[in-house]
């Protein structure tokens, strides 16, 4: 504390200076160039050149910015979601063959048995949405949520399932959701990263492509917050270095640069000042953003959040505070949920995780005003089997393999139409037998809200312009409200 | 505003007609010149109609991309009325009149510039240049070969130095505007040295170049780079883009892999400057040329950087064909500039690629073994051959010893006598295992296992048999080119355990019947005394059978067999179930000691046993004893020594000997698979859904493949590399040109087919190319034509009348200014630092990486054991590259993933750069390398330091502005480090166990602070 009241000192030297920044902020950057390069063109390729500027979408979008809950791993819609009476009826015994036909399993033989939910449904809220008794929480927002009982995707294995869930495609390399949406609508934050991915649980199995930038522009790509200390690497100065002495360096290293923009007229060195600048208030608004003291208590114990430990609802809590922040897209990962094994009592472990902080979000977001155009998404990368898991050598019992057929999501906010429960499967869940809703479908729809048309939102790259669903996708318009 | 864009004709001596494209010209085409349909209505039609009509598209069976099928029309009849734009059915459908639908369907309807256009083409006869014959496939310039064109004519005939110039400066005149003048001799240098080794110049370098007024120093500054052997790290960097190349599987595993030998095979390849067409056929076939080096087996690695799944429960089959789809891919981007991929499922939609000829191309990729194959040193190399000097010694010695040894190895081979005829395969079986280990069933009747290998297993068999009084059961445990030093185990050394062999075994249709098959006597053609074959029949799980049978020993074929205490068979035929339990008493490891490959046979043999002979010994003894070679009877006496008690002692010495046995690195590398596998054209790309067989082939609209090549990856490579293949040489050169100029001649590295943009120089490029093949395709060759062009050392400043006249500098009237690579970036910096590694190759380094970082990945972070000496400081190219976890510093400066095969970098700007550059652990200890290096190294004074400090960064000194910027910064923090060590020590130093010596860290501290400053100055990570 000695040092920065020493230093505090020192730099009364440099208060014209200092107050100069305080004063004109950003803004200095452009004046200075203006008046270097008295040239109006050059200031407007340098401005036109901002890729990160907000835009505007195809049409009016319902939604402006969107927080995943990315459940990754497979969670179980049979123990969540989708009640069947007729696995209770047939517990235990093998499936039917048809019913399999045509379906690729990971790890368990097609002929293993059915397995009934070690959990009681029951419908809640006005809309009478059907949630197992293992959400304790969530049934308080049972008519603000839309379920989609219906999912359908292509692969059965984690990181394949992820890639297509986040990108829409299973090859590697595609851009993720969250980048094209940065790309279609640029960035309202001057000083946070537009899209931003925080985890919780493991490590996800599709790793950096569940947010790459794929063949987009890298700067798209999302920015993994760390769980511990700084959100953003690097965010914090060297050690001994306070921040007057960093903004000193930062003078020098301006005028260095805009002397040096003089010489050679490159609005490439213009845009480089402006990103020191905003890099020196993220290091300001990062702090900011990760303080929680002026959340008040109702609020933290809403979420369950415990001050100063990375969890799954101090995620949900900095998740609202980056979208009122400004940030697009906030990803948020809880690898948790592949339950080959136990999966009552793996479904209950995340529940008390994640039931509460979910619901929190969800309501908080609806008293701030948030909800309306912000889109919530709950969900992972595939289901899990009506078929138990159980191989005494591999020390399994009572769990579920992956399932690509049929699984549930849930969505809220951003013109999805509340309390809706959309989707069959077939008697025992193996199949969708109405309302189908692909992968590519949800993008579609995503999109839609988002103000895109799915169709129209592309990027040229070997020669092709590529989107989020390739040649697929069909709005669901009874998703819409 | 208001200038349209200039287009101008050049007819080639060929006939081809290829348009120079001039986006900001001056001149204006008067309303009075005719319509010229390749410069204008040509890109309409390919930009709007050929999705639906071109290429392989007919729809309304009209195609609008020749001249035969356009006139002809579609379903409806004619659609163009040469000379009547007023009765064109097509301007009709364009307009949306009478009553149909607006073409393009769906698209967006074309300008009224654009419809009058194509009105006045017809009005003006519809001329289409190309001839009357029917060309069904548009000859689109870059299918054509590219032929020497004329070099164009300028006005300022001082300039040019060479022919680049003369077509540079070409275009440079037509649009009224002159080159810039030469840039400044130290910035020529520092951009020479990052262009030519991704390294700044030293402040000798400079000065000497500085000093030397004579003529040719320009050009020995060239020579001088390129001979150093930092020239091949940084252009190796350039091709390993394009090759994918990274240090892990990628997927949700993405564990390590072993395949750096071939990055420093590219690094080598670039410093012997390997002619491009060998280069090109070591990557794609080393192993098929006649007697391949190792160096040649290495270079396969290319295909070989395909990522890899290894989680559990995946299908290994699904994700092999998508490492082939990557492969193809790879090919077309890296070598052809071609889309193919986008055939994969269809049709192309633009070029004429049919989605057969695809996997025609895939076809020449499909039949490959996957082997890694073992690089060893030259140190391990000799100790091998002194071991096998002193096993030999050994050995002759016994032989000289024994005088009788031919009558004893006659009865030995008398007594050895086997009929392996009495074992049959089973065939009619299914496996399944636990984790999700699958198998690929080979053509043999043996199971290879493929995917995950985190856990002990247990395969579970069943097999079907006609055969009745079976006797007994043989497992063969095989060695296989995919398994780790061959296996038959599957962990690194590819040894296997076997805990418990169990049969059970019911009549065929009446399962519930099971009854167990007891097995007794046990035999093995291998067996250590402390892990004994009776382990795997005592029905107990804590005891095994090891293959290990020692370094150099253990990658062999192995039998085992059982007898079946009681003889079994059904009369309506048995099913058996099988469990090859391998459940190890090590702690659990990736990979496991796990069965890699393996077959089950039955027989009806009285005494059933395995061969004790290891398969190439007894191979040999079907050879007459008089035909064999020294180095047959060799290895026939090698094992039967061991065989022979009273040599016990001199077997245990060898023994000794050979578990000295060293093993080198491996690196991944292809061979052809031992079966040819049938390609099948995957409808709709799914490979679950395979359709008509097709056989390797290349595209049809392409050259023919050379009839004397052969049909496999060798031939594929001398198509590549034929010159006159219209691709390559065009996709590699202007690659090059992309590297100095920052965009490429033909914008669209990866794409030269019809929807590319025109070249911006088509005569450069197609001049480029010619001279590339007949300098016999050598790259540095092209450096130096490229670096002592005047187009090359331009000053790269951007004048206001540039900045209005050429925004995106594609007339090239200056050079261009681009902050430089990921690497570069890192590079710059530890070399102001003076803490540069310049050590070359070898395995990927551990630099530090922030805390938290590996985390993301999936499961427990992957070990990352920080370099603490030289390693720390290796060039960036070297360091360890994780796909699922890029390392963050490089990663923020648009370094490819590897994922997908990458031929132009994106190069952002942004904030995170920016926290990167100032405040990165590896970047703050550059900054305090550098302060050290100028307090020690930089004169007495300040101002001295500070001019060392600056040209230690940037090359040239700063100004008096810069100069005087500087010293206030370090004069104002001169006093915060006063009388305060905590924070001196603190930002001066990063390791505080080894704080430098003999200088006060007072008086470094400030430097640091101004070091940290000089080193993110955008000049400093910028070519200018």
């Amino acid at each position: 504390m000695n040092h920065d009241v020493e230093i505090e000192q020192e730099l009364v030297k440099h208060n014209s200076r200092r107050w100069f920044f305080r004063e004109c902020g950003v803004g200095l950057g452009s004046m200075a160039l203006l008046s270097l390069l008295k040239d109006d063109s050059v200031a407007q390729t340098a401005a036109g050149k901002n890729p990160m500027a907000p835009r505007q979408p195809h049409f009016k979008p319902r939604a402006k910015r969107v927080i995943y809950l990315f459940h990754s791993g497979g969670p179980s819609q049979l123990d969540l979601f989708d009640y069947k009476p007729s696995l209770v009826k047939y517990n235990g015994k093998p499936v039917p063959k048809e019913f399999t036909k045509g379906i690729d399993y990971a790890f368990i033989r097609p002929d293993a048995g059915l397995y009934a939910s070690e959990f009681k449904f029951a419908r809640h809220g006005q809309s009478g949405a059907e949630l197992s008794e293992a959400w304790t929480h969530l049934p308080k927002v049972a008519d603000q949520i839309t379920i989609i009982r219906s999912m359908m995707t292509d692969a059965i294995n984690h990181a394949p399932g992820q890639v297509l869930m986040q990108t829409g495609s299973i090859q590697f390399g595609r851009p993720s959701f969250g980048a094209w949406v940065t790309y279609g609508l640029g960035s309202e934050s001057q000083d946070l990263p537009a899209f931003v991915v925080l985890s919780s649980g493991g490590g996800t199995s599709g790793g950096a492509a569940n947010w790459g930038a794929g063949f987009l522009p890298t700067l798209y790509q999302g920015v993994p917050f760390q769980r511990t200390g700084p959100p953003i690497l690097s965010l914090s100065n060297p050690r001994g270095v306070t921040r007057e002495m960093q903004r000193r360096s930062l003078d020098t290293l301006k005028e260095l640069n805009e002397h040096h923009l003089g010489v050679t007229g490159d609005p490439e060195t213009a845009t480089r000042i402006n990103a020191y600048e905003m890099a020196f208030r993220m290091q300001d608004s990062g702090p900011d953003l990760m303080d929680l003291s002026k959340e008040s208590k109702a609020t933290l114990e809403m979420y369950g959040v415990e001050q100063g430990k990375a969890s799954y609802a101090t995620n949900c809590l900095l998740a609202r505070r980056l979208l009122e922040r400004g940030v697009r897209f906030v990803q948020l990962n809880h690898e948790a949920w592949d339950h080959h094994s136990e999966v009552a009592k793996g479904v209950r472990s995340q529940m008390r995780q994640t039931d509460q902080a979910t619901t929190a979000l969800i309501l908080d977001l609806k008293q701030r005003g948030l909800l309306d155009d912000t889109i919530v998404i709950w969900g992972g990368e595939f289901g899990r089997t009506p078929m138990v898991e159980s191989d005494p050598d591999a020390n399994r019992s009572l769990g579920r393999d992956h399932h690509n057929k049929a699984f549930s999501i849930f969505v809220a906010g951003g013109g999805f139409k509340p309390g809706v429960t959309l989707g069959e499967t077939d008697e025992f869940g193996f199949n969708v037998a109405e309302d189908p809703v692909h992968v590519h479908d949800l993008h579609a729809t995503l999109l839609q809200l988002l103000g895109f048309d799915h169709s129209k939102l592309t990027y040229r790259y070997q020669g092709r312009d590529f989107r989020l669903t390739d040649v697929h996708g069909l709005v669901i318009d009874k998703l819409l409200a | 505003m208001w200038q349209r864009p200039v287009k101008i004709l050049l007819v080639l001596a060929g006939g081809a007609m290829l348009s120079l494209f001039s986006v900001f010209g001056a001149a204006s085409s008067g309303p009075q010149s005719r319509v010229d349909f390749q410069r204008e209505v040509e890109p309409i039609f390919a930009a709007h109609c050929y999705k639906c009509h071109g290429g392989v598209k007919a729809s309304g069976q009209l195609k609008l991309d020749s001249r035969t099928t356009a006139l002809r029309g579609g379903i409806s009849g004619a659609v163009i009325v040469p000379g009547s734009s007023a009765r064109s059915r097509l301007m009709h459908r364009l307009r949306g009149e009478g009553g149909e639908q607006r073409m393009p369907l769906g698209g967006t309807p074309l300008t009224s510039r654009q419809i009058d256009l194509i009105a006045r083409w017809i009005d003006e006869g519809a001329v289409w240049p190309g001839g009357e014959k029917e060309k069904e496939i548009p000859r689109h310039w870059a299918f054509v070969a590219p032929s020497r064109p004329d070099l164009p004519a300028v006005n300022n005939k001082a300039w040019p130095i060479n022919p680049i110039d003369r077509f540079v400066l070409s275009r440079i005149e037509k649009s009224g505007l002159a080159p810039s003048p030469e840039a400044e001799k130290t910035t020529l240098l520092r951009r020479l040295s990052i262009d030519l080794t991704g390294l700044p110049p030293s402040l000798k370098e400079i000065d000497d170049f500085l000093a030397d007024n004579s003529s040719g120093a320009w050009e020995r500054q060239i020579d001088r780079l390129l001979r150093s052997p930092h020239y091949g790290e940084r252009w190796g960097r350039w091709w390993l883009d394009a090759a994918r190349y990274a240090d892990t599987n990628g997927f949700e595993k993405d564990l390590p892999r072993s395949i750096w030998p071939y990055r420093d095979w590219v690094i080598k390849a670039f410093n012997q400057d390997m002619p491009f067409d060998q280069f090109t056929i070591e990557q794609l076939a080393g192993d098929l040329l006649p007697n391949p080096t190792l160096d040649q087996l290495v270079a396969t690695g290319f295909l070989r950087n395909s990522m890899l799944n290894q989680e559990g429960g995946v299908d290994p089959e699904q994700f092999r064909v998508e490492g082939l789809i990557d492969r193809v891919d790879a090919l077309g981007n890296a070598f052809l500039g071609l889309t193919i991929k986008c055939a994969q499922c269809h049709n192309h939609k633009f070029d004429p690629i049919k989605q057969t000829e695809y996997y025609q191309v895939y076809a020449f990729l499909n039949s490959d073994d996957e082997p890694e194959i073992e690089v060893p040193d030259e140190k391990i190399v000799r100790k091998r051959e002194e071991i096998e000097a002193a096993v030999t010694k050994l050995e002759d010695e016994l032989i000289a010893d024994t005088p009788d040894l031919k009558q004893r190895l006659a009865i030995w081979e008398q007594q050895m006598a086997y009929d392996d005829s009495q074992w049959t395969p089973l065939t009619d079986t299914e496996i399944h295992a636990i984790f999700g280990v699958k198998f690929e069933r080979l053509p043999d009747g043996s199971f290879l296992a493929r995917g995950d290998n985190a856990t002990a297993n247990n395969y579970q068999i069943k097999a079907r048999t006609k055969l009745k009084n079976i006797t007994g059961f043989r497992i063969e445990y095989l060695t296989s080119p995919n398994l780790p030093r061959t296996g038959p185990g599957r962990d690194f050394d590819g040894k296997f355990y076997v805990t418990e062999f169990i049969v059970d075994a019911s009549p065929i249709g009446a399962p519930d019947q099971i009854t167990r098959v007891d097995l007794q006597s046990p035999t093995v053609d291998y067996e250590r005394p402390d892990f004994p074959v009776a382990n795997v029949i005592d029905g107990n799980q804590k005891t095994h059978w090891s293959s290990d049978a020692g370094p150099g020993r253990r990658n062999q074929d192995r039998k085992m067999a059982f007898v079946a205490v009681r003889p079994v068979g059904y009369a309506g035929g048995t099913e058996f179930s099988f469990q090859l339990m391998q459940k190890s008493n090590e702690q659990i490891r990736t990979p496991q000691p796990n069965i890699g490959r393996f077959r089950i046979s039955v027989t009806t043999s009285d005494k059933p046993s395995a061969d004790p002979l290891p398969a190439a010994v007894r191979s040999i003894l079907a050879i007459p004893a008089a035909q064999r070679t020294d180095v047959q009877q060799r290895e026939v006496f090698s094992f039967y020594r061991t065989t022979v008690k009273e040599w016990a002692e001199t077997n245990r010495k060898i023994e000794d000997l050979l578990n000295e046995w060293p093993y080198g690195v491996t690196t991944l590398a292809l061979m052809p698979r031992q079966w040819p596998r049938e390609t099948r054209v995957f409808r709709r790309g799914d490979w679950k859904r395979p359709g008509e067989a097709v056989t390797a082939n290349t595209p049809s609209f392409l050259p023919p493949f050379p009839s004397d090549a052969p049909r496999n990856r060798l031939g594929l490579a001398q198509w590549i590399i034929d010159k006159k293949n219209p691709l390559t040489a065009r996709v590699i050169v202007n690659r090059i040109w992309q590297q100095y100029f920052g965009e490429g001649l033909v914008s669209t590295p990866e794409d030269f087919g019809l929807r590319c943009d025109p070249p911006s120089n088509a005569g450069l490029l197609d001049w480029l190319a010619v001279e590339f093949m007949e300098s016999g395709w050598s790259i540095k060759h092209m450096h130096r034509l490229i670096a002592k062009s005047a187009v090359y050392r331009q000053s790269s400043r951007v004048t206001p009348e540039l900045l209005d006249k050429d925004p995106t500098n594609n007339l090239l009237a200056r050079a261009p200014r681009l902050r430089v690579e990921a690497e570069t970036v890192r590079d710059i910096a530890l070399t102001a630092s003076g803490l540069l590694s310049r050590k070359i190759g070898g395995p990927s380094v551990y630099p530090p990486i922030p805390d938290g970082v590996l985390s993301l990945g999936y499961g427990s972070a992957m070990p990352w054991p920080t370099a603490t000496g030289e390693d720390r400081y290796r060039r960036g190219m070297y360091t360890f590259w994780k796909r699922n976890v890029p390392y963050p510093s490089m990663l923020v400066f648009d370094q490819p993933i590897g994922d997908f095969s990458c031929t132009r970098r994106l190069r952002s700007n942004t904030p995170l750069q920016a926290l990167t550059t100032l405040n990165d652990q590896t970047f703050v200890e550059f900054a305090q390398g550098l302060a050290l290096r100028v307090w020690k190294e930089g004169g007495s004074t300040d101002q001295e330091k500070m001019i060392y400090a600056f040209r230690l960064c940037v090359g040239r000194p700063p100004d008096a502005i810069e100069l005087q910027k500087l010293i206030e910064l370090l004069n104002d923090q001169k006093p915060l480090f006063d009388g305060n060590t905590a924070k001196s020590v603190y930002v001066s130093s990063s390791d505080l166990t080894r704080l430098p010596e003999g200088v006060d860290l007072h008086r470094i501290a400030p430097w640091a602070m101004v070091a940290r400053v000089l080193l993110n100055m955008d000049e400093t990570m910028t070519k200018e």
